[in-house]
């Protein structure tokens, strides 16, 4: 089943064309890593999904992304409703100035859901899903800036979870994370992919071939290739990809 | 060796150079301090021997050269109250437009370079304005609520200012983080950008009621009564108020030379206040920059 059904997609920042008629299927309950130098547009290609590149002025998109075959960008399209579907971890951890029970129970409120037994039973299930409970359960009431880089990245995981997306996107989640801290995320994706359409732009070339699927590779706003992750890292067509992953970029 | 001794030479000369700046700048910065605890200082001296009970609670008499302060203080009090009213809500909202919804960079623009022109204007200015609009053209008559209206615009300016920086000093990876929720613009502001520049928007609000408690000017032709031995009872009545107070027994009273020593204590008692406050403001906003983190 086709999850994410991007469409010949162009996207501007200002005048600057950051992508190229980009055309690409994500199929439901996979991992798909984005791969590319930086500047090449997989970030850009990524806050498509969840509409979060509207919140930069000056930018203009062509072209069509259809989840669960329904146009994101048709008029009637609910953001909130969208970004409720589609949930998203970011580069550096970002919890909120609030308790670590808080952040994960604000999707929820914000949401609408004012059944607290609801709520508290959620939050327990998605630090259980994240793998965060042992290490809070007894401090909950505490700020969640108290926890390290690392916790705060499994609580935003959580935090996204907590309102049942269908897609997570995540944004170079672990560059700033130690090596321990990023194998734990690299778990939890093998997890999660199970329940979820996790789309995941990387910097890091292991963390592409360790967790996903297929991987798509981005150069300078082209999709140059997107394929079987194996064959992306074994057997590439394109020269240009071949020489990215084997560090002979230049 | 040649050069080496006149690197040396050098050297010896930048220190010195360097040690007279920041002497002469630290000695300026001290000058700075020096001058608050010398006006503090003098005050106090002045002022503190008529400082007593009754000059805190009861009203001048014999043409204010005696008695005491209270229907000043009552005044003040009322006014540093409905002039928060006023502009409080219209100055935080302003902010938060400013900062959070305001898109067009030309509009906002315009009303920032407007908003700051209108702090430059004149303090006795705001006082013709408000006498003219809220006075005469809207018949309010000298009265609080004339003379809140014309302290609340007279600080909008400063209130919208520090709104905004507050807001802006907050990292768009926190709107981003509950936007990407699903929640709302207006969610995410009240839920978590408005706690997190809580405490920078309070000290904003603190400081102009420092600035409004001392104003005399605005309400010059808006609120202040010569004289007023008994309590205003509603927002149509004139009040005393401390600065204005001041000015009238320094220049203007029955007997000048009789009042010095009133004048200095009132003086004091509107300094304490405005201490007073500022100190508040510290405690608050070290509580609420605690508390935010907690919730």
């Amino acid at each position: 089943m086709i999850k994410i059904n991007a469409k010949n997609v162009d996207f501007y920042y200002g005048n600057f064309h950051a992508l190229k008629g980009i055309s690409m299927e994500i199929e439901a309950n996979t991992s798909v890593a984005f791969i590319g130098p930086s500047g090449c547009g997989k970030s850009t290609f990524l806050r498509l999904f969840n509409r979060m590149n509207d919140l930069i002025p000056g930018t203009k998109m062509d072209g069509q992304i259809l989840i669960d075959e329904r146009d994101i960008y048709a008029k009637s399209e609910k953001v909130d409703q969208l970004r409720k579907n589609v949930g998203m971890v970011f580069q550096k951890p970002n919890p909120f100035p609030k308790t670590i029970f808080e952040n994960v129970a604000y999707g929820l409120r914000v949401n609408g859901v004012t059944d607290q037994s609801y709520i508290e039973e959620t939050v327990i299930k998605t630090l259980k899903q994240v793998v965060l409970w042992e290490e809070v359960k007894d401090k909950l009431k505490e700020s969640a800036f108290a926890l390290s880089g690392g916790q705060q990245q499994r609580l935003c995981i959580a935090r996204a979870l907590a309102i049942s997306p269908s897609i997570l996107l995540m944004d170079e989640p672990t560059s700033a994370l130690d090596p321990i801290s990023t194998g734990k995320i690299e778990d939890l994706i093998h997890e999660l992919k199970q329940e979820y359409t996790i789309v995941i732009v990387t910097h890091n070339m292991q963390q592409a071939a360790r967790v996903s699927d297929k991987t798509g590779y981005f150069y300078l706003g082209d999709l140059i290739e997107y394929d079987e992750t194996r064959k992306i890292f074994t057997n590439p067509e394109k020269e240009s990809t071949q020489n990215y992953i084997t560090g002979r970029f230049g | 060796m040649t050069p080496v001794q006149k690197l040396g030479n050098v050297d010896a000369k930048k220190r010195t150079s360097q040690k007279i700046a920041f002497g002469f700048f630290s000695f300026l910065s001290y000058s700075v301090v020096a001058i608050l605890f010398v006006i503090l200082g003098f005050i106090i001296i002045q002022g503190a021997s008529v400082i007593s009970w009754d000059f805190l609670t009861q009203a001048p008499e014999d043409g204010m050269t005696a008695g005491g302060i209270f229907p000043a203080i009552v005044g003040t009090i009322y006014l540093v109250i409905g002039s928060s009213i006023v502009s409080f809500p219209i100055g935080i909202m302003s902010g938060i437009y400013m900062n959070e919804y305001a898109t067009n960079g030309k509009i906002i623009r315009f009303i920032r370079v407007m908003t700051n022109n209108l702090s430059g204007v004149p303090s006795v200015v705001f006082g013709l304005f408000g006498m003219a609009l809220f006075v005469n053209t809207m018949g309010f008559g000298d009265s609080i609520l004339a003379g809140s209206l014309t302290l609340g615009l007279l600080s909008l300016p400063l209130i919208i200012r520090t709104t905004e920086e507050a807001l802006k000093s907050i990292d768009d990876s926190f709107r981003h983080g509950s936007l990407a929720l699903g929640a709302t613009k207006l969610q995410t502001i009240q839920k978590v950008i408005l706690p997190m520049a809580f405490p920078n928007i309070i000290t904003g609000l603190i400081l102009s009621i420092g600035r409004i408690s001392g104003e005399t000017a605005p309400i010059l032709f808006t609120v202040a009564a010569y004289f007023l031995p008994q309590l205003p009872t509603s927002i149509f009545d004139q009040c005393m108020a401390l600065p204005y107070h001041l000015y009238v027994i320094s220049t203007s009273g029955t007997d000048i030379e009789a009042s010095r020593g009133m004048a200095y204590g009132t003086a004091l008692v509107l300094i304490a206040i405005v201490l007073i406050v500022n100190l508040l403001a510290n405690a608050l906003r070290g509580y609420f920059a605690k508390k935010v983190k907690m919730n």
